[in-house]
Order: C-alpha cells, then structure tokens, then sequence
C-alpha cells in the first residue's frame, strides 16, 4: 500500500513537472499564472499522498500552509501580472 | 473490509492522478488560454478531491481527515477565484489598450 | 525505486526551473518560476525528511519572497530607472566563470565531508526532555541556540528599518507600500475576505505544535503576513502610516521581550538568555508568542516595500 502511494505520489509529480513547460512557452502572463498554480496544487497532492505513504502526520500541516500560500501566490501573480490593465 | 477500503483509497487516488494527467495534457497542448484555463480547473477541482476521497479510510483519526478535508476544501476556494482572475487577465491580455 | 526515481525527478526539475529563472526574459516570468522552483525546494526537504525546512521553504521561499520579488518587478516597471549598461562579453565570461568556481567549490566541500558526518543530533537528542519541548529542532532554536535565535529576530527588525530609510523624499511616515492599489471588487475581495480567518486559525496550530513537531514562529508568521497582505492587495485593509508609535512597537516587540528574558536570565540564573528552572516552557511560549506576531507585521511590511510620495495619492 505505502509503495503505491509513494508511486501515485511520483506520478503526480512528474505530471505537474511536464506543466511547468507552460511557463516557459507562455505566451501571455495568464498561462504562466497557471502552470504556478497546477504545480501548486499538484506539491499538495504530493505532501497528502507522502503523508499517508510514510505515515507522516506533519505533512499533512505542510499541505495546509502550501495550500493557503499557494491561493496566495496565485493572486499576488495575478495583481502584479504585467498585462493588468486594471491596475493602473 | 480493510481490504476493500484499501481498494477504494487505490481507485480513488488514480482516478485523481488521471485528472491531474488530463489537465496537464490540456495545460500543454490546448490552442488557446480560455481552454486550458479550463483543463486545469479540472486537474485542481477532481484530481485533488479524488485524491483526497481516496486517503480518507488511511488517515487514521478524525482530525487528519478533518485537515485533509480542509486543504481540498482550500484548492477549491482558491481555484474558484483564482480562476475568473486568470481569465479576466488574459482578457486584458487578448485587448491591449 | 519509486523514491530514487522521485530524487532525480525533483533534482532535474529544480535544475531545470533555476535555469529557466536565469534565462528568463522578463522579471515576471522569472518570479514565476522562482516560486515554482521555492515550491519543488520544499517537496526536496520533506526527501531529505526535514519537514521544519519544507515548511519554511513553502511559507517564505516559495509565498512570501515570491511576492516580494513580485511588488519589487512592479515597482521597477512603474518607474522605470535609468538601466546600466549591459556587461561587455569579457564581464559576462568573468562572472560565468566566478559563479562556476563557486559551485565547484561548494560541490568539493560538500563531496570532502568525512564520513560519517559529525553531528550533534543524538546529544540534542539525549538532552532534549531538559528543554520541555518535543520537537528537536525547537529545542536547538529556542533553547541551545537561543542566541541565534535573538539575532535573526532583531535581524528582521533590521531589514524593516533598511526598507523604511529607501523611502523617496516627501514619502516619510505615510502609508507603506505604492498608493495605486485599489478596492477590489469580485472574486479577490472574496477570497481576501474569506481566506484570513482560516489562516489564522491554521497559522495557531502552526505556532501551537511548534513545540513538539513540525513548525513553529517563523512558519505560523508568514501565514499570517499572507493573510495581511492579501486583504491589503484587496484593498480591504489599510497598512498604519509607518510613523504609527503602535507600528513600530509591534515590529519590535517580539526581539525586545526575548532580549529582556535573556538579560533576565543573565540576572537570575547567571547565564545570558538562561530560563530558570521549571519556568522554561511557560518563557517560550512567550517569546514564541511575542516574536509571531512581531515576524508577521515585519514580514508584511517588508513586502509592503517603503511609502511613495505623497503627492501620488
């Protein structure tokens, strides 16, 4: 069981990897702000299928303060994003 | 019975990890902004949540379920409002002034 | 198999972001990938299983430094200053080849540690039940490295007073940070709305299993700067002028009372910054306390940046 959760955990993360191509390609700021997020929630995934796969508790209070840091970080890239024509 | 729980926590957590690999495909490889906002809502929304479904028989006690509930509960909040603000920008983006 | 598989992913893939963020064209583009790189830091501390460190590095690498890097962008684009001339190619071959030997050298003293590494962890270990505190690495900060501790504490009161004195003329005492934001209105406001209260709470049980796992101040204060900030994004919260006497004390508190413990203990136990005996959790606590909520306001206000002139508002 903590062998598949630790393989489920691996494949989350080299997916959200490949999505880290977005940022790179862009073209715009809002697909950059995207891939942020993905990876974001993917590090999540990661840290609750690790808690679970080595039975540790303390991940699962990593997951919760990436959770909130990510939602954050997600909008601070959006307020700050180059093309926000609102902001001005 | 643990067997089967076991069971529903391996379908559950690949289920989620297809969504994640779906949305992630979608993230690469959609023509336009609009769509891959739309791929990746789905990746944030299931991928987690199924993830999350599937650990709750392992968590082992009502306050790590609790918690694991909480963080799917906080990627929701987050990618419900997060999301209209990516396509709000990337409307701007489309129409520069 | 799964786990050395996962080490080389994460390796690749940090090598990869850190030189996207190099190569990287625009400001913006490189914060994006600076807080996915801080992300993917994180997720290598919990391989190397120092959870206290993947915490940090998701609270302050990947949030809160991003965020900082991003308000510093947007600062630099609003008012564009007169750039240096780029470096000739005799400068950009010296400084590739600077950076190269300071990797090497790093990669040689990291290769000629002798093995087995020396290490203090099973005295710490063995010593702990004497700090009253659970979790090791609380007890090395709080108590056998209490002096560190201290420093980087008035460290980050420090940087607070650095930022401040960057402050244009005219700017003094007002409002830190620019003046262009405005009242949010839609799925910000929402979300500046209902996320501070859950981080808060999350942020006290951060601080509170400190003490015995995982986490502690610095975590639980960058959650909660987070939340400041993203309500002051909102523009649902208005940051005091930094000439507030409440301001400054808030920033302050947390190094003064420890500092004030330590020459207490220099007093009572004849030992700087020794808690007497049986009182050792309850001063702690306090200092934990203390140096949240004053880590938090710094943290925020150094994101925050200095006031802008007033006539901008």
């Amino acid at each position: 069981m903590a062998e598949l959760l630790q393989l489920a955990a691996l494949l989350v993360l080299l997916t959200v990897a490949a999505g880290l191509l977005r940022i790179l390609r862009g073209p715009g700021a809002a697909d950059r702000v995207m891939a942020a997020q993905l990876l974001g929630t993917g590090g999540i995934a990661v840290l609750v299928l690790l808690a679970a796969a080595t039975a540790t508790p303390a991940l699962l209070d990593a997951a919760l303060t990436l959770a909130l840091l990510a939602a954050f970080a997600a909008v601070a890239l959006v307020v700050a994003a180059p093309g926000r024509a609102s902001r001005r | 019975m643990s067997l089967l729980l076991d069971g529903f926590t391996l379908v559950a957590v690949f289920a989620g990890i297809l969504f994640f690999v779906a949305g992630t495909a979608g993230l690469l490889r959609f023509p336009d902004t609009s769509s891959r906002l739309h791929a990746l809502t789905k990746a944030d929304h299931l991928g987690l949540g199924l993830i999350v479904l599937g650990l709750l028989p392992q968590a082992g006690g009502v306050l790590p379920a609790l918690k694991l509930l909480v963080i799917w509960a906080l990627a929701l909040l987050a990618g419900a409002t997060v999301g209209p603000l990516i396509a709000r920008l990337a409307r701007e983006e489309d129409a520069p002034p | 198999m799964t786990g050395l598989l996962a080490d080389l992913a994460i390796g690749a893939a940090i090598l990869a972001l850190a030189a996207g963020m190099v190569a990287a064209r625009s400001a913006f583009t490189a914060t994006a990938f600076f807080i996915a790189y801080g992300l993917l830091l994180g997720l290598a501390w919990v391989r190397l299983g120092a959870v206290d460190i993947a915490l940090t590095e998701a609270a302050i690498g990947a949030g809160l430094s991003g965020v900082l890097l991003l308000t510093a962008a947007a600062r630099l684009a609003a008012r564009p200053v007169a750039t240096e001339r780029a470096p000739g190619p005799l400068l950009t071959a010296l400084i590739a080849l600077c950076c190269a030997a300071v990797a090497v050298a790093i990669g040689a003293a990291i290769l000629s540690l002798p093995e087995p590494t020396p290490s203090l962890a099973a005295e710490v270990a063995a010593n702990l039940p004497a700090t009253a505190l659970g979790n090791p690495v609380a007890g090395v900060l709080m108590s056998y490295r209490a002096l560190d501790t201290l420093l980087e504490s008035a460290v980050v009161v420090l940087a607070v007073v650095g930022v401040w004195s960057l402050t244009p003329p005219g700017g003094w005492g007002g409002f830190p940070g620019p003046f262009h934001l405005r009242v949010e209105s839609g799925p910000l406001a929402l979300l500046a709305r209902l996320l501070p209260p859950i981080g808060i709470v999350i942020a006290l049980h951060i601080l509170w299993v400190g003490k015995d796992a995982p986490g502690g101040k610095f975590q639980a204060a960058a959650i909660l700067a987070a939340m400041w900030l993203l309500a002051w994004m909102a523009g649902l919260a208005t940051p005091p002028r930094i000439a507030s006497r409440r301001l400054r004390f808030a920033v302050s508190a947390g190094a003064g009372l420890f500092l004030a413990i330590g020459v207490a203990g220099a007093l009572a136990e004849g030992a700087f910054l020794a808690y007497p005996a049986g009182w050792t959790k309850a001063l702690v606590l306090a200092v934990e306390f203390a140096l949240t909520a004053s880590i938090a306001v710094a943290l925020a206000l150094l994101v925050m940046g200095p006031p802008e002139e007033e006539d901008r508002a």
